[in-house]
């Protein structure tokens, strides 16, 4: 592994900056990575010949004034980027090259980064171990057939084998925090609306946010500030003044008030996972933080209430999908219902069909009131636990999943038993509030865990504050071992 | 209430996604089992509860009804798997 492609994005930027470094060396040391890691398959298209002549154009005439000067970045194929096609993963889109940028990626390459490829992700990023993407598993660098979480999972893996210095995903009900935590390193939710979603292929509007994929907090910090801030284009962004989340960075939690919800010990948890708490509770209560038992009553109803919300956002906004404006259509068209019926029958893998039922199902008439409304309803009182709490705690610690990385093809014949894996992520995006999965230890088999700090609303440079102290303190080291090529 | 396999021919038909008649069983056990567990929700009393309907406290914001852009039709016609010069083509509807 090369050198330069170890280092954090703060070094890597510093680097440049400083001129030890140039853009296009350092887009010929990731390109010279990607190449040798096809077995992970986490790119679904690559952008190099662009890359390169965005490299040279910054050597040619550098501004060090941005945040990410000369940085090449790839991002996940859920994002819209102009004349570069945009799959999210699934078949129905597999030929779509959207004539438009989304506002996350323009954000970042206005602060000076460029696009190195797409990653890959489940299909419509309806999916926990990157098993759903029509393009294939994605490997994770941590073992050979581990999944990588899911559904930003090309992101993790890239991210984790040095293929990107950081990157982004999304996140509707945990799909940054959870591969985060799988590959031992960093990942967060912002709070819903502090980043744009135009230009993202969506799932579920009221619970999807972008949000970056690092190796350390602060680089989490950096890239937070390069991609947030306000979007006319979004009906949802929140009109607020842009924070300088890395310059403010503070590693002092002393006396902080740190919230345990006791819900989030489950049954059947691995010991690891349960020790892996203990120690970042320890780790926090000697820095001076004060550790708060709280309650979060609510809690096991997050994820039946997430698989009718969820389902029934996507349903509504996969009807877009029709093989007449863009994107695959069937060949059996004899007439204009088949043509519909045909082309997302064959363009649609089986996760997000299933999806798209039960959200058609619990939209339909006769259902609405038992299911969509009765979600809704329990979904403000899951709101509510975390309003309550958050009048007397900073921040609460969880852990991030109740598992390390499973292997490929471990969970893909039980959807439940699949979808048990957010259990701890998806009452965040219920109710709309930032979350970060840190690195915290390994389990005995060496497989990398994460803990979850929440915060309140727009409490993100709070958080990260936590976590950046937490990181200083936890001694966490990924050993991923470079076995791919 | 166990979905049975009509039921989700039906839901089907309205999601306009045809199912392949050999899945429809192993659709239908999927399916139960995701709403065995969605319903657990029916342990909550939720009579005097008010719905969620926005995440933000703030209602959404107006803007003025202006064009911004326009004349790309090339550009929204571009990815269309089938078309003429101007239009989105389609199986015929009209006899």
């Amino acid at each position: 592994m090369s050198e330069i492609t170890n280092k954090s994005l703060k070094e890597i930027v510093e680097n440049i900056k400083s001129k030890e470094i140039s853009s296009l060396d350092l887009t010929q040391a990731y390109i010279k990575n990607i190449e040798g890691a096809k077995k992970l398959n986490a790119f679904v298209t690559t952008t190099f010949d662009q890359a390169l002549e965005n490299a040279k154009k910054f050597d040619s005439k550098p501004n060090y004034e941005q945040t990410l000067p000369g940085i090449p970045l790839a991002v996940k194929d859920l994002f819209c980027t102009e004349n570069t096609k945009t799959t999210a993963g699934s078949n129905i889109l597999n030929n779509f090259i959207p004539s438009y940028e989304s506002t996350v990626t323009k954000n970042l390459w206005d602060n000076g980064a460029f696009l190195l490829g797409k990653l890959n992700c489940d299909e419509f990023a309806m999916g926990s171990s990157n098993e759903t993407s029509f393009f294939g598993n994605v490997i994770n660098p941590v073992g050979d057939k581990l999944v990588p979480g899911g559904s930003s999972g090309g992101s993790s893996s890239a991210l984790a084998a040095d293929l990107t210095p950081a990157t982004i995903g999304t996140d509707t009900g945990g799909s940054i925090r959870q591969p985060a935590s799988f590959t031992g390193t960093v990942g967060l939710k912002p709070t819903y609306g502090l980043c744009s979603r135009w230009g993202i292929v969506a799932f579920a509007s009221s619970l999807d946010q972008a949000g970056p994929m690092t190796k350390t907090v602060t680089d989490c910090a950096i890239m937070l500030e390069a991609m947030s801030g306000f979007d006319e284009k979004d009906s949802t962004s929140i009109n607020k003044k842009k924070e300088s989340y890395s310059k403010n960075l503070k590693d002092n939690v002393k006396g902080l008030k740190i919230g345990i919800p006791k819900e989030y010990r489950v049954e059947n948890m691995p010991k690891d996972i349960d020790e892996l708490w203990e120690k970042g509770k320890k780790i926090l209560k000697d820095l001076g933080a004060q550790l708060i038992d709280i309650s979060l009553p609510h809690t096991k109803y997050a994820l039946p209430t997430y698989y009718i919300v969820a389902p029934a956002e996507a349903s509504s906004n996969l009807a877009r999908y029709d093989g007449v404006r863009y994107g695959y259509r069937s060949k059996k068209d004899k007439d204009l219902i088949e043509m519909y019926e045909q082309t997302r029958s064959e363009g649609f893998g089986d996760e997000v069909k299933r999806r798209i039922l039960i959200g058609t199902y619990v939209l339909s008439s006769g259902y609405y009131d038992a299911y969509y409304l009765k979600a809704q309803k329990v979904r403000k009182l899951i709101k509510k636990d975390f309003d309550d709490n958050f009048t007397k705690v900073d921040a609460i610690l969880t852990p991030s999943t109740p598992s390390s990385a499973f292997k490929i093809g471990e969970k893909t014949n039980d959807p439940v038993s699949m979808y048990l894996n957010d259990i701890f992520t998806v009452p965040v995006n219920l109710a709309g509030l930032p979350a970060l999965s840190l690195p915290a230890g390994l389990d005995k088999k060496g497989y990398p865990l994460g803990l979850q700090l929440i915060g309140n609303t727009l409490d993100e440079q709070k958080i990260l504050n936590v976590g950046y102290a937490f990181e200083k303190n936890c001694g966490f080291k990924n050993q991923i071992k470079k076995w791919w090529s | 209430m166990p979905l049975d396999k009509e039921k989700i021919k039906h839901v089907a038909k309205l999601a306009r996604i045809s199912v392949d008649e050999a899945k429809v069983d192993s659709l239908t056990k999927d399916l139960n089992s995701i709403f065995k567990f969605i319903e657990q929700l029916n342990e909550l009393n939720t009579e005097k509860v008010e719905p969620l309907t926005s995440i933000l406290n703030e209602s959404l914001r107006f803007r003025k009804d202006q064009i911004s852009d326009g004349k790309i039709r090339e550009k929204i016609l571009k990815n269309s798997p089938k078309k003429n010069e101007e239009f989105f083509v389609v199986p015929k509807v009209v006899e």
